[in-house]
């Protein structure tokens, strides 16, 4: 079964022309946004053959965002687990996560649209501050929407935005996280979709978002590609990312999905543990249904209602999760495990202490879930990281957790 | 031929226009919901849209977000949804339709879904997020139930989504009057909205106007430019400020405005 579907993926000619990758993805929005994602698809299949826009693309990149990143051999990890561990340093990018990567491609779109103002959803405000990062950058108008519960816990950033010229709007709806933020991006959307570019922050929403941000971070498993052969002469055994809507574990995983021999794992915020029902594991607690303009797999209860989710980091605080992840879950090409908040923050001190590099909360997940399994892979593997922001931002965080006021 | 179709045939011969009523389904409770649409057809509406609540109403504007909190709070589902229709049926032969989001419907099994809808007696389905690109296999569940799936269009829409959408629709097309939520403020320049031109001129299915009717006076201006006018959070926000017992109240006797003012018209 796993076989067959491995070798329909080769050549991989997803999303097709709908954006759907097989069952999942599609366009699932109200008839207002329609033409608006038309205007988008059509521009988006203009500078894909741009050789100006690569350009402008790359010379940003380089130059402004600090691209390539290093990808770095964490000896003191590797020492501590048996294996060859690298990390993708993400986090020294402009900014201070992935994000960015994103957010130069969507704002250089949006300048070639003519579009005046500028709309973003964020959790963890990474994708906001890039965001606002990039309209300061253009002098675009910018307004960021974020759930209350973010806000709270997210205040530097927040603060970053309002200082960056972005106006950050609270939403208090539902759970007032990430999800909702969307919600009111896309109410916001709706009513002002003629002058408004949105640019969605991860691999999902309806297509062609799912493509475009995943064309965009593929930037980052493109240079780990190289860089790992040029390092250690092959391919990693392992590759290892957070996946809350995906971005950063698709940016880094894409590149690779051809090479049949490097294992993939995403990992998804286990929160209190899966069985507890407070966390945000979509693919591992969640079955396919249809939100934000996508199907995905989804956090719902049986009546297709979506369930409020927990995380401890803001940015994996999701119920659902990118198409493109979702299929590659169903085509058994990429695992899906979780680690729990605990979990978490213990890969978050391990990293501190041995490398002396805080990560964020997000990408803590993935160092706990290298933490808890090192002993059950194969030995001396060479395994890449995907260390997608750093941690200032959770200062707040990891103090209220372990019980200390700053 | 469902009671939407059947009401929009007797209405041409009238030449008369179509009074829809929106509320949503379970707020602040399944037996009000009843209720209320027994005194919303003796106030003289004409088809009723039933909202189902969904956790991420993400067309609609603050009004409808409540009364989707406070239905769900009070444990309003589809299947329950659709049992009070079964009961409403034994004594009304008001055309309904159900107008809200895909998931619950998805889950709950498209297939099942029409199945049982069109066994309760509701004739038509509408559903936000469901453009007719991703629609097909939905479509045919809905054809083959005899029930009308019905599209939106709105001021953004060009001829070619036009075109599709009156090739695919049925029962009527639900026109959104404006770019934006629902409960906004009605455009100014409805009457010169080049889609809905180029709508009327199509006549394949009836049209229904509707997002921010608020006043018949509004509503009665809107009736000269389509089939049928479609009231929704002017109705809801009086539930909310009026609670249970004099919601009814309230909502009746506006409903009796809105159905004076469209029906004068023709």
């Amino acid at each position: 079964m796993k076989k067959s579907q491995h070798r329909s993926l080769s050549p991989y000619r997803f999303p097709d022309k709908k954006g759907h990758f097989g069952e999942f993805g599609g366009r699932y929005v109200a008839e207002t946004l329609m033409p608006a994602l038309k205007e988008l698809e059509a521009a988006y299949q203009k500078i894909k053959g741009d050789a100006s826009f690569r350009k402008e693309f790359q010379s940003y990149a380089a130059d402004y965002v600090g691209r390539p990143t290093p990808l770095y051999f964490a000896s003191r990890l590797s020492e501590a687990t048996g294996h060859r561990v690298y990390l993708k340093r993400e986090d020294l990018c402009h900014t201070g996560a992935h994000k960015v990567n994103n957010t130069l491609g969507q704002i250089l779109m949006a300048l070639r649209m003519k579009k005046k103002r500028v709309i973003a959803e964020t959790g963890a405000g990474q994708h906001g501050v890039a965001t606002a990062t990039m309209c300061a950058r253009f002098g675009l108008e910018c307004e960021v929407f974020m759930g209350d519960e973010d806000i709270r816990r997210q205040s530097l950033n927040v603060f970053r935005m309002k200082l960056l010229g972005a106006k950050v709007t609270g939403v208090s709806s539902g759970s007032a996280t990430l999800k909702d933020a969307m919600n009111e991006a896309l109410r916001d959307w709706i009513t002002r979709v003629q002058d408004t570019y949105y640019c969605i922050g991860t691999v999902a929403g309806p297509h062609p978002y799912p493509l475009m941000v995943r064309d965009f971070q593929s930037v980052i498993g493109k240079e780990a590609r190289k860089q790992v052969q040029k390092q250690t002469g092959r391919l990693p055994d392992y590759l290892m990312a957070c996946v809350g809507g995906g971005s950063n574990a698709l940016g880094l995983f894409f590149p690779f999905l051809q090479d049949k021999r490097v294992k993939i794992i995403g990992v998804e915020a286990g929160g209190d543990g899966l069985s507890s029902g407070r966390h945000a594991a979509a693919i591992g607690g969640g079955k396919p249904g249809v939100l934000h303009g996508q199907k995905s797999y989804l956090l719902q209860d049986p009546d297709g209602q979506i369930i409020p989710t927990h995380s401890i980091s803001a940015g994996l605080d999701y119920p659902g999760v990118g198409p493109e992840l979702s299929f590659l879950h169903q085509a058994g090409r990429i695992d899906f495990v979780s680690v729990t908040d605990k979990e978490a923050m213990a890969g978050f001190d391990w990293l501190t202490r041995l490398e002396g590099i805080i990560p964020a909360l997000e990408s803590a997940h993935a160092l706990g879930f290298l933490k808890k399994s090192a002993k059950k892979l194969k030995k001396n593997s060479i395994i890449v990281i995907n260390l997608s922001g750093r941690g200032d931002k959770d200062m707040g965080t990891v103090a209220d957790y372990h019980g200390v006021s700053l | 031929m469902n009671r939407i179709e059947t009401k929009f045939k007797d209405l041409k011969h009238q030449s008369g226009k179509a009074f829809v009523s929106f509320i949503t389904a379970g707020d602040p409770n399944l037996a009000t919901t009843e209720r209320l649409m027994h005194r919303l057809e003796s106030a003289g509406v004409d088809i009723l849209e039933l909202g189902v609540p969904f956790s991420d109403p993400m067309a609609d504007g603050p009004v409808i977000q409540r009364s989707s909190e406070r239905a769900l709070k009070a444990g309003a589902s589809l299947k329950k949804i659709i049992a009070m229709v079964k009961k409403f049926r034994r004594s009304s032969q008001l055309p309904i339709l159900l107008m809200g989001y895909l998931n619950p419907i998805l889950a709950y099994g498209f297939e099942d879904y029409f199945r049982d809808a069109a066994a309760a007696g509701i004739d038509g389905t509408l559903i936000v997020d469901l453009p007719p690109e991703e629609g097909e296999a939905i479509r045919r569940s809905a054809h083959s139930h005899g029930v009308s799936l019905i599209y939106l269009l709105a001021p953004t829409s060009d001829d070619e989504r036009i075109g599709l959408v009156a090739k695919q629709g049925a029962g009527f097309i639900y026109y959104v009057s404006l770019t934006g939520i629902t409960g906004a403020k009605i455009a100014a320049d409805l009457s010169s909205q080049r889609a809905l031109k180029t709508l009327r001129r199509q006549r394949t299915l009836p049209i229904c106007v509707g997002f921010g009717v608020k006043t018949p006076a509004q509503a009665k201006k809107v009736a000269t430019l389509a089939d049928g006018v479609v009231v929704g959070s002017a109705l809801v926000e009086l539930i909310e400020t009026h609670g249970v017992k004099n919601g009814l109240t309230a909502v009746e006797s506006l409903a009796k405005r809105f159905s004076r003012a469209i029906h004068s018209l023709g």
